[in-house]
């Protein structure tokens, strides 16, 4: 036990010391906010330094109304479609939107002209400001005055609470569960991959540079395979630590600085043109849903997920660094640990997010292959009790089980060289007594 | 000190060790010759408990080969291998904790060894930055840090230059004279000469021999003199074959039957006998008189 101590300190150390661990740890976290930070500088720049810009519209129902803002004014003219082309190719206009006679039942026809594409937020601004206009006068042709129509609108919003066996009701929402379990599966799929693949890395240096020899005259190969995962399980998570902590103070600052300088106005044009607005009851209704997220068992669920996973997949990885080497040679060995991830990681998507407790997803959530991201992304949704207990149980037996079967690949393959192995022999390795 | 008792152990279709018995007396050092692929490396392996024998048993101080064992042994490997990133200080640090040495102790004898191979400069530089001859000694300190009573070398002068292959030949004779018991695998054999007290030599996963230098030599005796006669008096005998240098002649002359007093009696016939010198055969020579016959027979 002393010396899988030893193992997992040199593993950990060697790693967390390196320079290139603190530039990843420190700059990634800096992406996400330096991204935003970007859109959100170019979003406001464009709107001060923009000049206003003014579209010719040839209406020729003499119908139509649109309201100027800030960035487009609309000049209204009887002049001739041609005419109208003439001043976009001049220059002095930045657009023209010609509106020919048109029937309100089947309008068609209807055409923007500019120098340059048009941007998502004018074309659905005309359109929205069209299609209100074409809707209200068909209503007064039809007799009703859009005045009551809209008094008569009415919005319902589905309030969905959850009910557990104690009768505690907590009010949920799909949209945050959803996001929980699509970031705590993404992040789960890419720890394995990324730390997974270190392992791996670190096991074919120390065969290939033959160090391997001198370590198994010290210890268990065992010891050495098992030092070697839970080590960088460490840097793991130590990485994931560091990033929370950063992404956390640098998006509240870097929210905080940027949401001074950009006027509420403006951040709301920014959204798109149709928008429902969010009204202080709906932003209440959010804290209330995350208020009510049992983040204690999701935080739980995370971490043993996340590290079950891990240790499950990492003795795979390490079994496979054994066997050859060099890491080009990994490949033809990768397939099984990567179509499982894979497959998970798809069904994440597809019917663990949609449907947390269809069938499908209930099986990839208790497979442990594929369990450490299904059932993250089945965790916030809720989950009986049976089945999490279920499927936390099949994830520690998968692990057990890879890890003997790595345990008995890598105590072979570690000594091996110079030979190419096939899954024959691998197969024979994992047969052999000793 | 060792003892291994028959040995066997086959991979697949290849055997690697047939019913090797070997006895390793305290204090010495062991030269186990073979050629490439002849079965010392799995031996080895096996006594560094990194491999199981099939069958047979392994006893240190007449105990089957147990755990416990592995901070008895110093090992260094034919094909060496350091942490390329570590730096030597720590990585010299990591083996030594690994062989059960304590962090204080390990430091200390660290200190002291750098310190004696004039290394203490080297502590804190990368072993990629060292150059092979440096690594090769970083290696050495780390074999043998912890004290081991058994100590396993294989190919210990490959990749040295003269000067510090005749550093690390004084370390080997003062750690055996202090007691160590050294077990030296090496196909070079003017080092086995110089160095081991007994052999033994395996070929094609059998032991052909064993015994001290002097009782293998001994066994391969060809019984040839070497003889040189100062002007000689009578004609020598052509089939003699000799080299005439001068006044003198040389030539040799196996016993065929005779005792080496008759043979000297028979040629003092001849003049006067300036040289009568027993043809001891080196062990490079046996060795490779040893891999052909079993090779052939």
């Amino acid at each position: 036990m002393d010396k899988i101590w030893l193992v997992i300190q040199r593993e950990y150390l060697s790693r967390v010391k390196k320079k290139s661990f603190l530039l990843a740890t420190l700059l990634t976290p800096l992406i996400f906010p330096a991204i935003m930070a970007i859109f959100v500088w170019i979003a406001v720049e464009e709107k001060e330094n923009q000049s206003l810009r003014i579209i010719e519209v040839v209406d020729e129902n003499k119908l139509f109304f649109m309201e100027s803002s800030q960035q487009y004014a609309f000049s209204f003219s009887d002049s001739s479609p041609e005419e109208a082309k003439l001043l976009v190719q001049n220059g002095d206009r930045y657009g023209f939107l010609y509106i020919p006679k048109i029937d309100l039942k089947n309008p068609q026809g209807i055409t923007f002209y500019g120098e340059e594409n048009p941007s998502m937020s004018l074309v659905s601004y005309l359109e929205s400001s069209l299609k209100k206009k074409i809707e209200d006068q068909r209503l007064y042709d039809s007799g009703i005055d859009p005045q009551i129509l809209s008094d008569i609108r009415t919005s319902v919003d589905l309030k969905s609470i959850t009910l557990n066996q104690k009768g505690e009701e907590k009010v949920s929402d799909a949209t945050v569960n959803y996001a929980i379990g699509f970031l705590a599966g993404i992040l789960i799929y890419m720890f394995i991959f990324i730390y997974g693949n270190q392992i791996m890395q670190g096991v074919i240096e120390e065969k290939s540079s033959r160090i391997v020899e001198i370590l198994v005259s010290s210890l268990k190969p065992f010891q050495l395979m098992m030092g070697k995962i839970v080590g960088i399980a460490g840097v793991g998570l130590t990485q994931l630590l560091i990033w929370i902590i950063l992404i956390g103070t640098l998006t509240t600052v870097v929210t905080g600085i940027l949401g001074l300088q950009m006027p509420q106005e403006q951040a709301m044009e920014l959204a798109q043109a149709d928008m429902i607005q969010t009204d202080n009851s709906e932003f209440a209704e959010i804290l209330q849903v995350i208020a009510g997220i049992d983040f204690i068992s999701i935080i739980s669920s995370f971490i043993f997920y996340f590290l079950g996973g891990y240790l499950l997949y990492g003795a795979l990885f390490a079994g496979i660094g054994s066997a050859v080497d060099a890491p080009s040679d990994a490949q033809q060995f990768m397939l099984p640990v990567t179509v499982p991830l894979i497959v998970a990681y798809m069904g994440l998507f597809v019917f663990v997010l949609q449907d947390p407790n269809s069938t499908t997803s209930f099986w990839l959530s208790i497979i442990p292959l594929t369990s450490p991201i299904a059932m993250m992304g089945r965790v916030s949704y809720g989950v009986p009790f049976w089945e999490l207990g279920l499927s936390m149980l099949f994830l520690i037996l998968g692990f057990l089980a890879t890890t003997w079967l790595a345990g008995k690949i890598y105590r072979i393959g570690i000594l091996m060289h110079g030979t190419k192995p096939s899954y024959k022999t691998l197969w024979k390795w994992i047969k052999s007594s000793n | 000190m060792l003892e291994t008792r028959n040995l066997n152990k086959t991979y697949g279709l290849n055997r690697a060790l047939t019913d090797i018995n070997l006895k390793v007396p305290k204090g010495v050092i062991f030269g186990l010759l073979g050629p490439n692929g002849a079965g010392k490396s799995t031996l080895i392996r096996i006594i560094n408990q990194i491999i199981d024998a099939d069958s047979g048993e392994v006893l240190v101080d007449g105990q089957p080969l147990a755990p416990k064992h592995i901070s008895l042994i110093g090992y260094l490997p034919e094909e060496r291998g350091l942490y390329k990133k570590m730096k030597v200080w720590d990585q010299m640090l990591y083996f030594a904790r690994l062989k059960g040495l304590s962090q204080q102790e390990a430091k200390k004898r660290i200190h002291n060894w750098l310190a004696k191979m004039e290394m203490s400069t080297w502590k804190d530089k990368k072993i990629e930055d060292l150059s092979k001859g440096m690594a090769q000694k970083v290696q050495f300190i780390s074999t043998i840090i912890h004290n081991p009573p058994l100590l396993i070398l294989d190919e210990p002068f490959s990749g040295f230059d003269p000067v510090n292959a005749e550093i690390i030949k004084d370390q080997i004779l003062e750690l055996r004279n202090q007691g160590t018991t050294v077990i030296l695998s090496t196909h070079r054999m003017e080092s086995v000469e110089l160095l081991c007290d007994q052999v033994a030599m395996i070929n094609r996963s059998h032991k052909i021999l064993d015994g001290t230098i002097k009782e293998v030599k001994n066994s391969y005796r060809p019984e040839v003199f070497r003889i040189s006669i100062d002007q000689p008096t009578l004609p020598i005998p052509t089939e003699w074959a000799v080299q005439t240098d001068g006044e003198s002649v040389h030539f040799t002359l196996p016993l065929s039957g005779k005792t080496p007093n008759e043979l000297l009696i028979e040629l003092m016939n001849y003049g006067q006998v300036s040289n009568f010198q027993e043809v001891i055969p080196s062990m490079e020579e046996i060795f490779i008189h040893q891999v052909k016959s079993t090779q052939n027979g």
